[in-house]
C-alpha cells in the first residue's frame, strides 16, 4: 500500500503519554483509559483495512458529562482527538493518528426511548442501525436507511457518514431520516440540534453534522423518524442481453413514475462471480442483470412489478422473475450481497470503489471501466446502485505484487475521476476520509475546500477533531480511493457490504 | 488600478444606484466584492414574496435577483432540475409539470397572505426560507430536495457544494445549510433540485368532526398506519365554510387526510384508511383527485389566512405536543389550523404584543417546539425575536455566519441581532 501521509506528529504530545494517560483517568473511570499496546491493537483500523495506525491512547466514555470534559481537556492541550463508533465505516474515517486519543463510543449503547406518537427513536450513539428496526418491529415499524453492514455499523457512525443503502432512492439516506441529534463540540458544549419537532429553525446544524465524518463534533444522542413497515414487497430479477439496455430499462422505470424500493445492477462479471459463489438462481449468460424490489400495498406493487415487466420486455430482457414469497425475494439478494467475499474467490486482492453518477451515464462509464480495465490489464466486477446512480466497481489485483497494486491504485483513482467527469460524485456513500481526501481537487476548486475547511475552523479553531481526514494533505490529486481487501479478508468478513 | 479594480472594469456596473438587478453572475461577484471592500450592507431579494418575513434591517443597498432566471438543465429521467436562483417557482412547476414530475415538498404561497395573490416566489426564496407544505412528514422538507448549490460568499468569492446526483457524501452538506438560512449566508445563484414524479392520482378522506382531539387521534392512527398518507390537516369549525367542494357535505371543523399513488392502490388505502379509523359513511366525505388537488392548494396557500392583516405565527411542535399548546394558546383569542399531520400550527391572533408573544413562546419551548413571526406588526417586529434560538446555537450560528460572510453584508440582522 501506497504511505499515506497524515498530519504531522506533535512530539511533545507523543512525550507526554503517560501524563495525559493519567489526566484522562482523572476525568473518567481509570478502566476506560486504554494505554498499553495490546489494549490498542483492535483500534488501530476501521473497515479500511489497508491503513493501520496506533492511536497514542483510546478513552471510553460512559456519560455525554465525561465526553464533554475530555474533548475540553483535550482542546485546551492540544490533544487531537479521533472519534469512533462501530469502526465499520470504509473510508479511513476512524483511522486513529500516532498522537491521538481515540473516543471510543462504544459504551453509549442504549435505546433510550421509543416515542411510537412521534414516530421516532431517541437512542444513543453505538446502538446498531439493525437495532433501531429490530425494536419497534414488534409493532410494525423500521428505521428506514440499510447500509448493508447494518448488523454492525453503529447509528452514530450513519450519522457521521449519512449513510445511505439499498433503499435510499426511496426513503432516503441518514439526513433524509432524522429528526435530531446531541453533539459535543470540541470546546466541550454539548448542543441539541433538532429534536422531535420537524426542521428545527435557524441554520441547519443538523444538516451540517451529517454527513462531516466526525470533523465538527461527537454525536451523543441521535433522534430518528421510524416508518410503519409496508405491507407487501416483491422483488423481479431481470436479465438483459446489454448493459445498455438494462440502463435504458432503468432510466424508463423512472421516467414512467414508478420509484422502486430498490433497484441493483450487476454486469456479467460479478453476476457470474456472485452466482457460482450464492447459487442463487442468477442468468449468468446475461450481460447485465438487474433485481428491482417494490413495497407497499399489494395493489400498488402489483402495479408496478406490471408495469416493469412491459418496461423490461420492450428493453429486450432475456430473463424476467417474480418473487412469489419473502423467502425467494431474499433468494435474489443474496447473491447481491456475496458480492464481496464472491470477488474473494477470484483473485486474491479486491478493491471497491464507490462513485455516484447520473443513472443515464451508466453505459458510457462502465465502457470506460471495461476499456481502462484492459489499459490496466486487472480484471473487474462492477455493482451498481441503479436507482439512485452509485457505482461499485470491485477491482482484481494481487496486493503481494507492488506493480499490480499500483496500477490498481491507478485504475481506482481513473475511475472516480471518470464519475466527477460525467456529473457524478467521488463517494456516493463511502465517506471521503482518508483514502478520498487528496482526490477533493477532482470535485471541488480551491475556493470551495476553502469554505468548508472555515467552517471546520470555525467549530474546531485548533483543528484537533479527526484532522487528516476529508480534506487533502497533499494538495494534489492522488491515485487514492478504494476498499482494499487482502485474500478475501475484510475487517468484519461476515457483514455483507455495501 | 489593482487586479480586482481591472476585472469590476469588465462588467459596467453603476454603483451609484440603490437597487442592483443582475443578469449575470460576474455582476453579482463585483457587487459583492464591493460591497465587501467598502462594508456596505446588502439586502438580497427574489421576488419579494416572503421578505416580510424576518427582521426589518438597515442595508444600504438592495440586490435583486428577479432578473437572474432560467432553466440551465432539466433532466426528467435523472430527476433533477438545475436553475438559476431568480427562477419564479411558477416557472419551474410549469416545466415539470409537462414531464408529470414535481417538486414535492409543496412550498407554501405566501403571496395571499401579504398581498392578497399567488406569489410563489422565486427558488432561491423558497431554499432559503425552507417553508415545506403538507407531504412534508412524508417526503422532507425543501432542504431534503436540495441536491447542490452555487452561490456566492461574502468576500464574493463563488462556491459550489454538492452536484445533481441524489447520492453524494462528498465534503460537508452545505446544500442544507444554506436552506432555511434567509440569505445571510450565501447569495445563491444556482440550484440543483431533486424532483419526482406526481402520484398517478390522489383521494383525500374529510372527516366531518369539530373536535381537535378527535383529529390528532384520527391523524396520529393514519401515520401510523402502512396506508401511506401524503398530507394530514385539521381546520376548525370557523374555517370549515371557507372549503366549498362539491362532494364535500358539510361546512364545520374537519380533519382532511391525503392518498397518493396509482389508482387502484389509493382506492385500497383510502378505504381501508376509513375502516381503521371507524368512520361511518355520515361522518365522511371523499375527494376525487381534482377537489383533492384544489383542497390541498388552498391549504398550501394558506388561503384562509387570506383576508388576515396581521399576527400570523408558525408553531412547530412535536405531535404529542399539539394538544396542549393549543389548550393553552386558547387563552389567548386566537384562530388555527393544523398542518403536517399534528406537527405544524398556523396561528392568528387578535392581539399580540411582546408580553404576550413572550408568554407564547415560553409555552411552545416548554413543549419543545419553536415558532416563527409570519406576519406582525412593524412595532411589535422592531421590538421581539422573529425567530427562537437559545445562547449557545446563537454562539455556533455567529461563526458559521462568520465563515461565509466575515463583514456580515448579506442581510445583516434579518435573522438574528447581530447575525
Amino acid at each position: 500500500m501506497s504511505s499515506l501521509q497524515m498530519p504531522k506528529v506533535d512530539n511533545a504530545i507523543m512525550s507526554k503519554k503517560d501524563k495525559i494517560a493519567s489526566d484522562l483517568r482523572g476525568i473518567i473511570n481509570s478502566k476506560n483509559v486504554l494505554s498499553n499496546p495490546d489494549e490498542l491493537r483492535p483500534f488501530e483500523t476501521d473497515g479500511l483495512t489497508a491503513y493501520r495506525q496506533m492511536p497514542l491512547l483510546v478513552v471510553m466514555p460512559e456519560t455525554v458529562e465525561e465526553v464533554s470534559q475530555i474533548l475540553k481537556y483535550c482542546n485546551e492541550n492540544k490533544v487531537k482527538v479521533v472519534p469512533r463508533g462501530a469502526g465499520t465505516g470504509l473510508s479511513g474515517g476512524s483511522m486513529p493518528l500516532e498522537d491521538c486519543v481515540l473516543m471510543a463510543m462504544g459504551k453509549f449503547n442504549k435505546i433510550i426511548e421509543i416515542d411510537y406518537e412521534n414516530r421516532c427513536v431517541v437512542t444513543q450513539p453505538c446502538v446498531t442501525n439493525l437495532a433501531i428496526t429490530h425494536a419497534v418491529q414488534d409493532k410494525g415499524f423500521y428505521y428506514a436507511p440499510d447500509p448493508s453492514s447494518q448488523i454492525a455499523c453503529s447509528i452514530g457512525g450513519n450519522v457521521a457518514e449519512n449513510s445511505g443503502g439499498v433503499h435510499s432512492l426511496k426513503y432516503g439516506a441518514t439526513t433524509n431520516n432524522l429528526l435530531g441529534i446531541q453533539v459535543v463540540l470540541m470546546d466541550g458544549t454539548v448542543t441539541k440540534f433538532g429534536g422531535k419537532a420537524m426542521d428545527a429553525e435557524g441554520y441547519d446544524f443538523l444538516g451540517l453534522m451529517t454527513g462531516s465524518e466526525g470533523l465538527l463534533g461527537v454525536i451523543t444522542e441521535v433522534t430518528v423518524k421510524i416508518l410503519k413497515s409496508p405491507e407487501v414487497v416483491k422483488a423481479a430479477l431481470v436479465g438483459f442481453p446489454s448493459i445498455e439496455d438494462a440502463g435504458n430499462c432503468v432510466a424508463e422505470i423512472i421516467a414512467e413514475g414508478c420509484i422502486p424500493a430498490g433497484m441493483e445492477i450487476m454486469d456479467k462479471a460479478l453476476t457470474k462471480a456472485t452466482n457460482d459463489y450464492s447459487k442463487a438462481g442468477y442468468p449468468t449468460d446475461a450481460e447485465a442483470m438487474m433485481i428491482v424490489e417494490f413495497d407497499g400495498t399489494e395493489h400498488e406493487v402489483e402495479a408496478y412489478i406490471q408495469k416493469t415487466k412491459e418496461i423490461a420486455e420492450k428493453n429486450n430482457s432475456s430473463s424476467l422473475k417474480i418473487s412469489k414469497s419473502n423467502e425467494e425475494r431474499l433468494k435474489f439478494w443474496a447473491g447481491r450481497k456475496a458480492a464481496f467475499p464472491a470477488c474473494g474467490v477470484l483473485a486474491p486482492d479486491y478493491m471497491c470503489m464507490d462513485g455516484s453518477i447520473p443513472r443515464g451515464k451508466l453505459a458510457e462509464v462502465l465502457n470506460e471501466i471495461s476499456r481502462l480495465s484492459k489499459k490496466y490489464n486487472l480484471p473487474v466486477a462492477n455493482a451498481f446502485h441503479a436507482g439512485d446512480g452509485n457505482l461499485h466497481p470491485l477491482i482484481m489485483f494481487d496486493a503481494n505484487d507492488k506493480e499490480s497494486l499500483r496500477k490498481c491504485e491507478e485504475f481506482g483513482a481513473d475511475i472516480l475521476k471518470y464519475c466527477v467527469k460525467v456529473g457524478g460524485a467521488l463517494t456516493g456513500e463511502h465517506g471521503v476520509g482518508i483514502e478520498k481526501r487528496e482526490l477533493m481537487c477532482e470535485a471541488f476548486n480551491d475556493k470551495d475546500i476553502q469554505q468548508q475547511l472555515t467552517i471546520k475552523v470555525a467549530l474546531d479553531p485548533n483543528s484537533l477533531l479527526n484532522p487528516g481526514k476529508v480534506y487533502p494533505i497533499l494538495r494534489k490529486c492522488a491515485e487514492e480511493g478504494r476498499v482494499h481487501v487482502h485474500g478475501g479478508k475484510t475487517k468484519f468478513p461476515d457483514i455483507p457490504r455495501f | 488600478m489593482s487586479m480586482e479594480e481591472k476585472q469590476n472594469s469588465q462588467t459596467s456596473l453603476d454603483f451609484n444606484q440603490n437597487i442592483f438587478k443582475p443578469t449575470l453572475r460576474e455582476e453579482i461577484v463585483e457587487i459583492v466584492k464591493t460591497c465587501y471592500r467598502k462594508n456596505i450592507p446588502l439586502e438580497i431579494n427574489g421576488l419579494k414574496s416572503k421578505n416580510k418575513i424576518g427582521r426589518n434591517f438597515q442595508s444600504e443597498k438592495t440586490l435583486d435577483l428577479s432578473d437572474y432566471k432560467g432553466i440551465i438543465d432539466y433532466k426528467p429521467e435523472e430527476l433533477y432540475i438545475k436553475v438559476k436562483a431568480g427562477t419564479p417557482l411558477k416557472e419551474i412547476v410549469g416545466e415539470l409539470d409537462k414531464n408529470n414530475q414535481q417538486l414535492a415538498f409543496e412550498p407554501n404561497d405566501f403571496g395571499y397572505l401579504f398581498s392578497g395573490q399567488s406569489n410563489s416566489g422565486s427558488i432561491g426564496g423558497v431554499v432559503s426560507c425552507n417553508f415545506a407544505g403538507s407531504r412534508r412528514f412524508k417526503v422532507g422538507s425543501v432542504r431534503d430536495h436540495i441536491l447542490g448549490f452555487q452561490g456566492i460568499n461574502g468576500k464574493g468569492e463563488t462556491i459550489k457544494s454538492g452536484g445533481t446526483v441524489v447520492k453524494n457524501v462528498t465534503g460537508y452538506d452545505l446544500s442544507k445549510l444554506v436552506s432555511g438560512s434567509f440569505g445571510t449566508l450565501t447569495i445563491l445563484t444556482e440550484l440543483s433540485i431533486k424532483v419526482l414524479p406526481k402520484p398517478e392520482t390522489s383521494k383525500t378522506l374529510i372527516i366531518k368532526n369539530p373536535h381537535l382531539k378527535k383529529a390528532l387521534d384520527f391523524l396520529g392512527k393514519a401515520l401510523s398506519s402502512s396506508t401511506d398518507p401524503s398530507g394530514g390537516v385539521f381546520y376548525p369549525d370557523y374555517f370549515g365554510k371557507d372549503f366549498v367542494l362539491n362532494d364535500l357535505t358539510h361546512d364545520g371543523g374537519l380533519t382532511a387526510i391525503r392518498i397518493e399513488g396509482p389508482t387502484n392502490s389509493v382506492d385500497q388505502r383510502a378505504s381501508r384508511l376509513s375502516k381503521e379509523l371507524g368512520l361511518l359513511d355520515q361522518e365522511l366525505s371523499i375527494l376525487d383527485s381534482e377537489q383533492s388537488n384544489i383542497f390541498w392548494s388552498r391549504t398550501k396557500n394558506l388561503e384562509v389566512f387570506k383576508s388576515l392583516k396581521t399576527n400570523l405565527l408558525r408553531i412547530v411542535l412535536p405531535m404529542s405536543e399539539t394538544l396542549q399548546v393549543i389548550q393553552k394558546l386558547k387563552n389567548f383569542e386566537i384562530k388555527y389550523f393544523i398542518d403536517w399531520g399534528g406537527g405544524l400550527i398556523w396561528a392568528s391572533f387578535d392581539q399580540l404584543n411582546t408580553k404576550i408573544l413572550s408568554e407564547i413562546k415560553d409555552i411552545v419551548k416548554k413543549h419543545q417546539g419553536y415558532m416563527t413571526l409570519i406576519k406582525v406588526e412593524e412595532d411589535l417586529k422592531a421590538s421581539a425575536d422573529i425567530f427562537t434560538i437559545d445562547p449557545i446555537k446563537y454562539k455556533i450560528s455567529e461563526k458559521i455566519k462568520r465563515s461565509f460572510d466575515p463583514k456580515r453584508i448579506f442581510n445583516p440582522g434579518k435573522m438574528y441581532t447581530g447575525i
